[in-house]
């Protein structure tokens, strides 16, 4: 492991050595970074990274913060106001748009208009766009999708199904074999946006979807109601783990170690510590959420990692510098292989790691997401609205049949909240 | 002559005419410097933050009383406000509890100090420690409270997953310190209990209960009135617990107003300080119901004297 972390850091510094000339050399002056990735292995990668960063500019004193992932949620909005740092991380779409409005983040559409940059970036563009600007770069980003045990699947001889009628046959399978069909663990609520992300984009299609999300369409409507009513014959049917409202994600892996339930909607971060726990890449893999209305376009959830810079910052020169090296295509994918990140690359020149899931990811979201790419539930719609609606989502799956009072609930809110 | 002047000037001067008066006050001008600072002043603060709605961030907008309003129509605070009165009351149960458990180990025997620290155990463990272990227990698919429960035949529960029981069982999980926080309270008053007065009802006859009730519990008074405040105050403030355990749900239904008014201005998903100042005043007046109800009966006591 030693080894390997040091192999890669040296890979850093080479690689920073080469790009010299593509971009500013020698920079001096200051450089404080606030990150979020307090995990062991983002943490690792960040360091990494930066460290290849300092390498490139022996001069350029550089103070790397790294504050709890939890806590930093609460912390931004008092550093962002009183102790800025030079660039710090965040989430695209919705999540930024508190402090884009309130003027906390700094406009960066220098580096993606008619730039290479902004070019290889594309695809998230409209992920970091708020009233025509962009508000900073991204730096990786992951599928979702179905997760599940190819060995049980091979075992009651199901396969990778691709409609509606086929997920629900198979489930039917699963839970006659005494099995369930899907683990959950919804007690920090946001689990059960990602089944509702990826059955209302099914049932009525991406646009339908951000309608709703930010606060154009009712949940009271027909469309709203065919996706609850999609949602209920799995419920019915028994499909989700029991009790589920008592787990976090991470208490609910057990379920499909153990093959008690067989698949998981989650985000390619729930690949590592499956295979932590033992499984293989061949009992384990990976499709695409079913089509469920013939005729609507895929469309996936990616949410997307970001750098900011604040407007507060002292030193926007070597931060816009900083963002460009972090966005750039051999950054992205040396910090995003299975080693590092294990996520997926935005810059469209980078490679992505021979993984098999990564693989699949990338290929999923390149060719069958003709749709578009949504951000995930909880940053698309406004955090209020998100906490609000997720715990609706969560009562219905424990309480189907208080629908109609969820709804109507979820409508007021939108009301007051979206006015 | 002009030394006898001298000091005639010193002792009318005005610090010496005023030493008496003066000193508590600048002995006491450092502690109510702070507490008018970190204390009253941001109480102030609430009830005009109220008024306002603020994310945080921008620019806040005057609304006068509309954060109220809100409330009023706000299903979430009375789930909370109801949750809040359930655990006034049976978090009481605490005081009963701690009693008897000190009656019991209000004895003479080898090794009773060692007995007394691990029924004090609990209270000296984190709460957050305390949560993830009654977490543990109740869990529905590993946890020992199913175990025990089939063992006497009845059917498996998910306390923590079940909108009816996961206050009840928040409670219990809490009960577990503050019984050990009583019976300390309670052994100390023990000590303090007059010896001839129990002889003298020996005497008259008294036994088990009504020894208890009528000689026992009124020396106990003092410690029951400290056990009754901390507890109370102790409910009001439950916050970690539900936070470990069940972050308020299932579906917001394991809230209480303190942890309301976190998850609306403070949490992941809150940008709403004035709707949480609102929540916080709420809080504010019901706590000071019960603080006015102590001072004025302390101070009846005090008067009694």
């Amino acid at each position: 492991m030693r080894s390997m972390l040091k192999t890669s850091a040296a890979a850093f510094a080479i690689l920073a050595a080469s790009m010299g000339g593509a971009s500013a050399e020698g920079l001096t002056g200051d450089l404080k970074i606030f990150l979020d990735t307090s995990n062991p292995a983002p943490r690792a990668t960040m360091e990494e990274m930066i460290a290849g960063f300092q390498a490139k500019n022996p001069d350029l004193t550089i103070e790397t913060t790294v504050i709890d992932r939890e806590a930093y949620k609460t912390q931004i909005r008092n550093f962002l106001t009183a102790n800025a740092p030079d660039v710090n991380t965040w989430y695209a779409a919705n999540r930024m748009r508190p402090y884009v409005e309130a003027g906390l983040f700094e406009d960066v559409s220098d580096l993606w208009d008619g730039t290479d940059l902004g070019e290889n970036l594309a695809s998230t563009k409209g992920a970091m766009t708020i009233d025509g600007k962009q508000w900073g770069v991204p730096y990786s980003y992951y599928q979702w999708g179905v997760y599940y045990r190819k060995d049980i699947f091979d075992e009651l001889g199901l396969s990778e199904p691709t409609t509606w009628e086929e997920e629900k046959a198979n489930c039917q399978k699963i839970i006659d074999a005494g099995k369930k069909c899907y683990t959950i663990g919804t007690k920090f609520l946001w689990t059960a946006g990602g089944w509702f992300d990826y059955l209302n984009m099914r049932t009525n299609g991406f646009d339908f979807h951000m309608d709703l999300l930010t606060g154009n369409a009712k949940w009271t409507s027909d469309e709203a109601r065919k996706t609850f009513a999609n949602w209920r014959e799995l419920i019915d049917m028994g499909a989700f783990i029991d009790n589920h409202q008592t787990y976090s994600w991470q208490e609910a892996l057990p379920f499909m170690v153990k093959g008690d339930a067989t698949a998981y909607l989650m985000g390619n971060f729930a690949v590592a510590p499956l295979r932590d726990a033992g499984l293989t890449d061949d009992q384990l893999d990976f499709y695409q959420f079913v089509e469920i209305t013939p005729g609507v376009e895929m469309a996936e959830d990616a949410p997307t990692d970001t750098f900011h810079i604040p407007t507060n910052a002292q030193n926007k020169e070597n931060a816009r510098e900083f963002l460009k090296y972090v966005a750039s295509a051999d950054v992205q994918t040396l910090i995003n292989d299975g080693k590092h990140l294990g996520q997926l690359p935005v810059n469209a020149k980078s490679s992505v790691d021979n993984d098999k899931f990564l693989e699949q990811g990338f290929e999923m979201l390149s060719t069958n997401s003709p749709g578009g790419v949504a951000q995930f539930f909880d940053r698309d719609a406004p955090a209020e609205m998100a906490k609000v609606a997720m715990e609706g989502l969560q009562e219905f799956m424990v309480k189907p049949d208080n629908l109609d009072k969820i709804l109507d609930r979820l409508d007021r809110a939108q009301e007051r909240i979206y006015k | 002559m002009a030394q006898a002047q001298a000091v005639q000037a010193h002792q009318s001067s005005w610090w010496h005419k005023n030493q008496q008066q003066i000193t508590p006050w600048l002995f006491l001008a450092p502690g109510i410097l702070f507490f008018l600072f970190y204390v009253i002043f941001p109480i102030f603060q609430s009830f005009n933050l109220s008024l306002y709605e603020w994310d945080g961030l921008g620019k806040a907008e005057f609304v006068g009383l509309y954060n109220y309003e809100e409330l009023y129509w706000d299903d979430a605070f009375y789930t909370s406000l109801n949750n809040n009165v359930v655990w006034l009351v049976l978090y009481l149960a605490a005081i009963p509890a701690g009693l008897f458990i000190a009656l019991f180990l209000n004895q003479t025997v080898t090794g009773i100090r060692l007995y007394k620290s691990l029924f004090f155990f609990p209270f000296v463990i984190s709460q957050v420690v305390v949560g993830l272990v009654f977490t543990w227990f109740y869990d529905p698919t590993f946890g020992l409270l199913n175990v025990v429960l089939g063992a006497v035949g009845l059917p498996p529960m998910n306390i923590l997953g079940d909108e009816n029981w996961v206050t009840v069982g928040i409670i219990v999980a809490g009960l577990w310190p503050q019984t050990a926080y009583c019976m300390i309270l309670y052994l100390t008053g023990l000590n303090a209990v007059d010896p001839e007065q129990i002889e003298a009802g020996r005497l008259d006859g008294a036994k088990g209960w009504r020894m208890l009730w009528y000689i026992i519990v009124p020396q106990l008074r003092p410690a029951t009135f400290i056990a009754f405040v901390v507890t109370i105050i102790g409910a009001l403030r439950s916050f970690d617990l539900i936070s470990i355990m069940t972050n308020g749900g299932p579906f917001g239904t394991s809230r209480v107003l303190s942890f309301y008014m976190f998850e609306v201005a403070l949490s992941e998903y809150g940008f709403r300080m004035g709707y949480g100042a609102s929540i916080a005043v709420v809080l504010f007046l019901i706590m000071l119901a019960f603080i006015a109800y102590f001072l004025w009966s302390m101070y009846k006591e005090e008067k009694a004297r």
